[in-house]
């Protein structure tokens, strides 16, 4: 199955909004009306939301140590200061 | 929720300080020479950079460059900001200004951010199965991670670069735009293009996950 009727083709175009919470309170209406009638459309939004939250939930990567002891002299040096040893 | 109590600075009630009461902080005695300051700002976000110039480079070595000048430059450019925006923010511009200039150098031809004709037509998942409330508790947190990190890798960079600024560091489209040089509309379909690709790519890792399987089946 596919989405291919008039209203999921405008769900497909104000689905970013729609997940933004972008949208003109009518419009948003409309679309949850077709939602309550529409099993893959309903999908679409639900896994499309989940990915957008395990990309956010992804943890910051730990900078490589010699990275971080290159930036620390770098700046250290910028600053004209002498590192302690 | 926010407060709606107003606490004079002077009264007597006198507000705990806020994360970014203590970032200006940081920020003002950065700007008056404090190495200390700036390197716990540097901890502070590190990582985050240091993700964000992977997601847009793929590249661990340019990764690392990007990171390091992100943070060189805006240590000498910290007189320009005036605190318009968080410094977290500001941070953000010049990584992913750098992390841009990374790409450019090496696909010149491939203009992987300038605006592009786009049709709707390629949009429409050719399937749609519903993933079950919980689908990554199938997976353990490193593997999990792994296919986030694969399925990134394999958006297009015009795609994998909105998606980073809007999603994961949380930019307004407009911000988005500008920084991007693209117009507002473009942003709006690419972020829709790199959500239904990134989601199309995570499919086949969660669709029926909630389904229990038997050994053997």
């Amino acid at each position: 199955m596919s989405c291919q009727g008039a209203d999921c083709r405008k769900l497909l175009r104000e689905l970013c909004d729609f997940l933004d919470g972008a949208l003109d309170p009518a419009t948003a209406q409309q679309i949850e009306a077709h939602l309550r009638q529409c099993d893959d459309c309903r999908a679409l939004v639900d896994t499309t939301r989940k990915t957008i939250e395990f990309f956010c939930r992804t943890e910051p990567v730990p900078l490589p140590e010699d990275l971080r002891q290159r930036l620390h002299e770098l700046l250290a040096t910028r600053l004209g200061r002498k590192e302690p040893s | 929720m926010k407060s709606d109590q107003h606490v004079p600075q002077d009264g007597p009630a006198v507000a705990p300080p806020t994360a970014q009461d203590d970032e200006a902080a940081l920020v003002a005695a950065a700007r008056q020479g404090s190495l200390e300051a700036f390197e716990e700002l540097v901890r502070r976000y590190e990582g985050r950079i240091f993700r964000l110039a992977y997601n847009i480079t793929q590249n661990r070595e340019e990764a690392e460059d990007v990171t390091q000048e992100a943070f060189l430059k805006a240590f000498e450019h910290l007189p320009e900001f005036h605190g318009d925006s968080r410094f977290y923010t500001w941070l953000v511009r010049i990584a992913v200004n750098e992390a841009l200039m990374k790409l450019r150098r090496r696909r010149p031809n491939e203009l992987p951010l300038d605006e592009m004709i786009e049709t709707e037509d390629d949009l429409i998942p050719r399937e749609i199965v519903d993933w079950g409330p919980t689908p990554d508790q199938r997976y353990e947190q490193a593997e999990l991670q792994r296919i986030l990190a694969e399925a990134i890798a394999r958006l297009e960079p015009a795609y994998r670069v909105v998606f980073q600024l809007r999603d994961i560091e949380e930019l307004p489209t407009e911000e988005t735009a500008r920084l991007l040089g693209l117009s507002v509309p473009a942003v709006k379909s690419r972020l829709l293009r790199a959500r239904l690709k990134l989601r199309d790519l995570l499919d086949r890792h969660f669709r029926g996950s909630d389904r229990r399987e038997l050994p053997g089946s």
